[in-house]
Parts: structure tokens; C-alpha cells; sequence
């Protein structure tokens, strides 16, 4: 096979490969953080109503602007979401200053969609408390109104903020677990 | 034939084209025995709703969110962000008087997962947090 024979077969296989999606392989398995993530996303409260956590966590999403789209309380499911502002000085100058080099304008990001959900249920290793636990994540779209990024938000000091306000509306101290 | 009766013809032949080829979808599966023991696993317990809650936790340690939960269904659907976006529906049901039959399905941006080893992965997380064995349905 001569070198452009090869340039081309490699060419057609790179085509015919990305034409297939691949779904990454640890899409679905546990990170080897999977634990820490847990404990940094839960807390422990010393009741046993957890429907009391539940309105609580409804009334506290509430406060700060979320639409409460799925509930379940035998469950103790909890999902919330609400469109937020997601433009970012930092990323704006860098985009501005990247465009004036290159003579293209990179779009900068625009709007946010943030999920949230509370899943509350007894704690494993205490017959006496529950455990509440949050994840987020994100959808972000950019001033052309094209979908810039999907992502989960990890941030252990968001889940502080919130379990914080919980604790208040429940008049309940949030134990680490 | 004329161009217009052509034209005629053209446009005649595009609706009844559209209308087949977009039907068939809406009842078409691939491999539907395959495709169900990939999906499919028992595990030897009867609590619907402790099972419930072990599939809610499992999906929150990957990084899902919970769109739905029914417990009288035994639903629960999640969805995943991480730069492509899954969407998982597994359902509980009684499999006999002695097991959970559990089946799991999942779409990556909106197409279907038809490979075996996504769920494998799953099922095997499901089991960490159960602390217990998942059988293969024939």
C-alpha cells in the first residue's frame, strides 16, 4: 500500500468510527470518588419524618426560585429546576480577546438550566435519623441559543448552602455522614 | 408523460413515502429477546421499595438525577449530564414469590442502548449497593 493508499484507508476508518456513538465506558460505572462524592452530597438528621425534610427541602427550593417538577414522598424524591443567567465576565473577555486574534467570534455563554434533586431516606447505620442527600447539574446554552455544555455540578459548597438552609427550616442540626 | 402529471405523481409518491417509512418506527425494535436479557436482572429479594431506593441511590452515585419516581409502578427515570446526556428508565416487578425482576433501559443523546455492556455496568453497581448477586433472566 503506497503512503496516500494509507493516508485514505485511515481517513475512511477515522470517518466511519466517529460516524458510530460510542457511549464512553464508565458511563455507567462507579468513579473511584463515588463514596467521597456521597458523603460530600448528604447529611444526617436526627428524625425520622421524612416527609418533614421533603416539604422543608420544597420550601427551601422555593425560596430560591426553583419550580418543583417531580415529587414522590414514599419515595422521598424531591426535583427542581430554574433557568438562571450563566454569562461569566472571565470567559467573556477571554472570548472577545481569542476573536480580535483570530477574526472569529467564539459565542460566550448566555443561559443556564439547573436541576436539582433531594432524595431523603433512613440513614443505613442509625435507626433513629434519615439522610438527605442533593445532586445537580446543568444544561448551558450560548447567545446563539445553541447548547453549550451539559454537566453535573459538583461543588461542596453549594451543598453546604443548601443543606444550611435546610437545617434552619427545620429547626434540625445537618450532621456530616 | 407530461410534467405536470409527473410533478403530480412526485409529490403523491413523497407523502406515501414519508407516511410508511416514519410509521415504522413507531412500533420498531431491534432484537426485542437480545435486547431484553441485556436489560433484565433478578435478584433475590422481595422489598419493592427498598429496591426502589437502592436503584435511586445507584443513580445518584452516577451522577443521574431523578426525573420521575412511582412507586406503584416501580418506576424510576434519571438523566445524566456529562458532556452527552443519558436517559434511564428501570422498572421493578415481581418476578415469582421469591424475586425482584429489574429492567433497565437507557437512551444516549435520545438514540437507544442496544450494547450489552452499559447495563452489565449498571447492574453491577445496582448490586454494590444491595449487597447482593444479580441473576441472569433467560
Amino acid at each position: 500500500m503506497s503512503y496516500r493508499q494509507g493516508v485514505f484507508v485511515c481517513l475512511l476508518l477515522s470517518g466511519l468510527f466517529a460516524g458510530c456513538a460510542t457511549i464512553p465506558k464508565d458511563a455507567f460505572k462507579l468513579s473511584p470518588t463515588s463514596l467521597e462524592e456521597r458523603q460530600l452530597q448528604s447529611r444526617k438528621f436526627d428524625t425520622l419524618d421524612q416527609k418533614l425534610l421533603l416539604a422543608a427541602g420544597a420550601g427551601v427550593l422555593q425560596d430560591l426560585g426553583y419550580n418543583i417538577d417531580e415529587s414522590n414522598t414514599t419515595l422521598g424524591v424531591l426535583t427542581a429546576s430554574k433557568k438562571a443567567d450563566a454569562k461569566d465576565t472571565g470567559q467573556i473577555v477571554a472570548l472577545v480577546a481569542l476573536g480580535l486574534l483570530t477574526g472569529t467570534m467564539t459565542p460566550y455563554d448566555d443561559k443556564q438550566k439547573i436541576t436539582l434533586c433531594l432524595v431523603i431516606k433512613e440513614s443505613l447505620d442509625d435507626p433513629n435519623s434519615s439522610v438527605a442527600r442533593i445532586t445537580m447539574q446543568r444544561i448551558i446554552w450560548n447567545v446563539q441559543g445553541m447548547i453549550s455544555r451539559v454537566e453535573s455540578i459538583k461543588a461542596p459548597e453549594l451543598y453546604q448552602v443548601f443543606f444550611d438552609k435546610l437545617s434552619k427550616a427545620t429547626f434540625l442540626e445537618a450532621n456530616q455522614i | 408523460m407530461s410534467i405536470r402529471t409527473c410533478s403530480w405523481l412526485a409529490v403523491f409518491l413523497l407523502i406515501i413515502a414519508g407516511c410508511a417509512t416514519q410509521n415504522q418506527h413507531v412500533m420498531e425494535s431491534g432484537s426485542a429477546v437480545e435486547l431484553r436479557s441485556f436489560q433484565t436482572r433478578a435478584f433475590d429479594m422481595t422489598d419493592k421499595k427498598k429496591m426502589l431506593n437502592a436503584i435511586i441511590a445507584t443513580l445518584q452515585d452516577l451522577d443521574f438525577i431523578i426525573d420521575k419516581a412511582d412507586e406503584d409502578l416501580g418506576l424510576v427515570t434519571g438523566t445524566k449530564y456529562s458532556g452527552y446526556q443519558i436517559r434511564m428508565s428501570v422498572i421493578v416487578r415481581p418476578r415469582g414469590e421469591t424475586q425482584l425482576a429489574v429492567r433497565a433501559s437507557a437512551l444516549y443523546n435520545d438514540k437507544a442502548i442496544e450494547e450489552p455492556m452499559p447495563y452489565q455496568d449498571f447492574f453491577t453497581a445496582l448490586e454494590k449497593s444491595l449487597f447482593l448477586t444479580a441473576h441472569q433472566v433467560d
